[in-house]
């Protein structure tokens, strides 16, 4: 499960999808069946996955433990309304470019004062050749970057879905061929494709075009058994029957009708703040002091006020 | 610039696979849109995981196939549906001892067929009977099956295909052997028959349901796009939902993106000067104008009485589910009064609302007059020059003042008024109608009697806004 990694080679590193569901594991993220099954096919058809979801159930840290599994840097661009290429892409250090030509006028000067007429001081710029539009003047933002890691890399695309319509055309040029042109530089390819992720929230409708491009994943909320794993990965060393009580109430809250259902990160930091708390048992005065950390709607904690006692009966009978 | 090129992924030229490319047949019958690309990216996927494990299968076809929620919802159901046959497995079938008999089962070659028809149905394994009814089923163009009276033909054909004429001899034979023993297997034998029966009937059950769906939700789709709304019953009214929403988001996703335009001819000077003050001024990032396009601003006025009310209904319905372009939609129901009803349409779901208003509004006639004093005491206020104003109703006031002067008080305010009457063209303008008084003040005046006439309108108000 370590990956080194070669130059030209592209990698073969997820064997299977056992392999993928016990490395995804093995740093702290259980995957369900379709998460592990999702990232084997995208690796070997070398496609990118659009993970959707509601929010909070690890589509983010989905990325971010690919990554830290197979030990590739992880590259993160966010998504906002008007975000164009110039943020997406590279642009130019103008100030830098200014600055150098600033410091160097009289060198530049003195090249040029030797010829004798403007056609042949022209020539004599041309001939430094583009200087200025060199790499070393490329601020690289993070596409670029993805594309130029030695050993390959794991993008994440955070929340596509609040980009406009250009941007999107814009990324399907790239995810498709996995390589840019820069006019002044020539195209770069990608030395090793990187492992690309898109999340979205749904607010809109993404382009047809790039849904038939990449692999679609919708996550969920997970069910008692995964969601049990899940919170015991991330809190070690909680009590089982307190795990087994909070895990039932959650899943019990997620049936009734609230503003905002609460999430897995809101499970797990709930399960914390009861560990913190030396919780042995669940109880209803418990519940009530933390529900804050589970609803962060008013309406919704008011809603779900009314219903405590008796889901909080229904989750200690859960362990008895 | 590190430019070296990485070997391209082995592109499989293994052909798609027939079971799998009849899934895609069905799948798109049952509405699912996958394209060519799609299907190939099916192809290599079920190469990469095989079609040993059902349920890896599953997960796999659905990330390829399936990219909306809806569209997940709608793959499970066809895949459950069509890999319901057990006999489905793609690997290397061992030969089974039953495997020739299967295959001569399947030719049905005369009493040979027979024969081995009969073994196995005396065997009773599910497994081979159903590869063998694939097998026949396959040869009698079972994929091509489209109506339902259809269903007893193909069933026939399948079966004798398999043999079953043979069968039916040797069981005649074994009767008139006369022997206990001989009687015996002739009863045997006939009640495998009898379960052979049902089994091919569910059978093509199946194929029809799976390969006819495509074909006969289409053409209902196109029958209910068409019929007037008046003339729809109760048990249309789900399916017309779905299909309004289906329009409804079609709709706005097209003209969402027209609002957005930016007017780039004309240079932001003072803008593109702020935004370069670290560099002196020199204009490397630029700042153009824009021009606010706004969304429409909305007011419904519907007549809840009589045969309009449906009409209504649906025209309504369109208009909630275009809260994405639509800025701020108003709606109102009249028949002899008028009353705002966004409030009970907005909090409410749908069905609740419109009987309630139904309720509340009464079955009175229509008062085009009174309805419209109504407005203007009540709201006219609310009417300025962004509002359009969308009228529903026959315009038959029957009898009573039209007060076209409210009207015409009404369309000097607002941006437009479109009228959308149900009434055949024809019968404008007969009896009580007042549609012609109206007409000179409304910017547009259309016939709007089916869903298609619905979607039209809709759309030309969403690109002229």
């Amino acid at each position: 499960m370590m990956d080194t990694g070669e130059h030209i080679e592209p990698h073969k590193n997820i064997a299977s999808i056992e392999e993928a569901d016990a490395g995804l594991e093995s740093v702290g993220y259980i995957a369900s069946r379709r998460i592990s099954t999702a990232l084997y096919i995208a690796h070997h058809l070398r496609k990118p996955i659009l993970v959707e979801g509601p929010a909070g159930v690890g589509k983010t840290e989905l990325a971010k433990s690919v990554a830290s599994w197979l030990m590739l840097p992880l590259i993160r661009m966010q998504c906002y309304e008007g975000l164009d290429e110039a943020k997406a892409l590279y642009e130019w250090k103008y100030g830098k470019q200014l600055l150098y030509t600033q410091i160097l006028r009289d060198k530049v000067g003195s090249v040029i004062g030797e010829s004798d007429d403007l056609r042949s001081a022209i020539e004599k710029l041309h001939s430094f050749g583009d200087v200025f539009f060199s790499k070393r003047f490329l601020e690289p933002r993070p596409l670029l970057r993805a594309l130029e890691q030695p050993h390959g890399a794991v993008l994440l695309i955070d929340e596509v879905d609040k980009s406009d319509q250009e941007f999107e055309a814009f990324l399907l040029e790239i995810l498709s061929d996995y390589q840019v042109t820069i006019p002044e530089i020539g195209s770069v390819m990608a030395v090793v494709p990187p492992i690309v992720f898109l999340t979205s929230n749904s607010t809109r409708d993404l382009g047809d075009a790039l849904k038939r491009r990449c692999l679609h994943l919708h996550i969920g909320f997970p069910d008692e058994k995964l969601e049990a794993r899940i919170i015991g990965s991330r809190v070690p060393g909680i009590d089982t029957r307190l795990l087994t009580q909070l895990v039932s109430f959650v899943q019990q809250l997620r049936v009734l009708d609230l503003k905002k259902l609460p999430s897995v990160s809101e499970s797990i930091d709930w399960a914390r703040v009861l560990v913190l708390m030396h919780t042995a048992v669940l109880t209803e005065e418990t519940v009530r002091d933390t529900l804050n950390v589970l609803l962060k709607f008013e309406s919704d904690i008011d809603a779900a006020g009314k219903r405590i006692a008796e889901l909080t009966r229904k989750s200690q009978q859960a362990v008895a | 610039m590190p430019l070296h090129p990485f070997p391209l992924p082995q592109e499989t030229c293994a052909p798609a696979s027939e079971p799998l490319r009849r899934f895609l047949q069905v799948a798109r019958g049952a509405g699912l849109r996958i394209s060519a690309a799609e299907g190939i990216d099916a192809a290599r996927a079920v190469d990469l995981v095989g079609y040993s494990d059902r349920a890896v299968l599953r997960d796999t076809l659905g990330a390829v196939l399936a990219k909306t929620l809806d569209e997940k919802v709608l793959y499970e159901e066809t895949f459950d549906r069509y890999f319901q046959r057990q006999e489905f497995s793609r690997s290397d079938p061992e030969p089974s001892s039953n495997a020739s008999a299967t295959r001569d089962v399947a030719q049905g070659i005369g009493s040979e067929g027979g024969q081995a028809l009969a073994d196995l149905l005396e065997t009773d394994d599910p497994t081979d009977l159903a590869m063998a009814m694939e097998t026949a089923a396959r040869e009698a163009g079972v994929q091509n099956i489209r109506y339902f009276t259809q269903k007893n033909l193909y069933v026939l054909n399948i079966l004798n295909r398999m043999g079953l004429r043979a069968v039916q001899e040797q069981i005649d034979a074994l009767e008139s052997e006369g022997t206990a023993e001989a009687t015996e297997r002739a009863l045997r034998l006939e009640a495998a028959v009898e379960r052979l029966w049902d089994a091919g009937r569910d059978f093509v059950e199946r194929a029809l349901l799976l390969y006819a769906r495509g074909e006969t939700e289409q053409l209902r789709e196109r029958l209910l796009r068409s019929a007037r709304l008046s003339n729809l019953r109760q048990h249309d009214l789900e399916r017309m939902r779905v299909l309004v929403r289906r329009i409804a988001k079609r709709l706005a996703t097209r003209y969402a993106r027209v609002q957005r335009r930016r007017q780039r001819g004309h240079l932001d000077i003072r803008h593109t000067l702020r935004r370069n003050m670290g560099w002196g001024g020199i204009p490397f990032l630029t700042a153009w104008k824009h021009k606010r396009i706004e969304k429409p601003r909305v007011m419904v006025l519907c007549d809840v009485s009589g045969s309009v009310a449906w009409v209504s209904q649906f025209l309504l319905m369109f208009v909630y589910s275009l809260t994405e372009v639509l800025a701020d939609i108003r709606s109102f129901a009249y028949s002899d009064s008028l009353i705002e009803v966004s409030e009970t349409f907005e909090q409410q779901p749908f069905e609740e609302a419109i009987a309630r208003v139904a309720s509340s509004m009464g079955f009175g006639s229509s008062n085009y007059g009174s309805a419209l004093a109504d407005f203007e005491r009540g709201w006219v206020k609310d009417v300025t020059n962004k509002t359009t104003v969308i009228i529903l109703g026959d315009a038959r006031g029957n009898g009573t003042d039209p007060r076209t002067d409210i009207f015409e008080r009404l369309s000097k305010r607002a941006k437009r008024v479109i009228w959308l009457n149900p009434e055949f063209r024809s019968s404008w303008g007969t009896g009580d109608s007042d549609i012609y008084r109206y007409a000179p003040y409304c910017s547009l005046v259309r016939v709007c009697s089916t869903l298609n006439d619905l979607e039209r309108v809709i759309g030309d108000l969403l690109e002229r806004p």
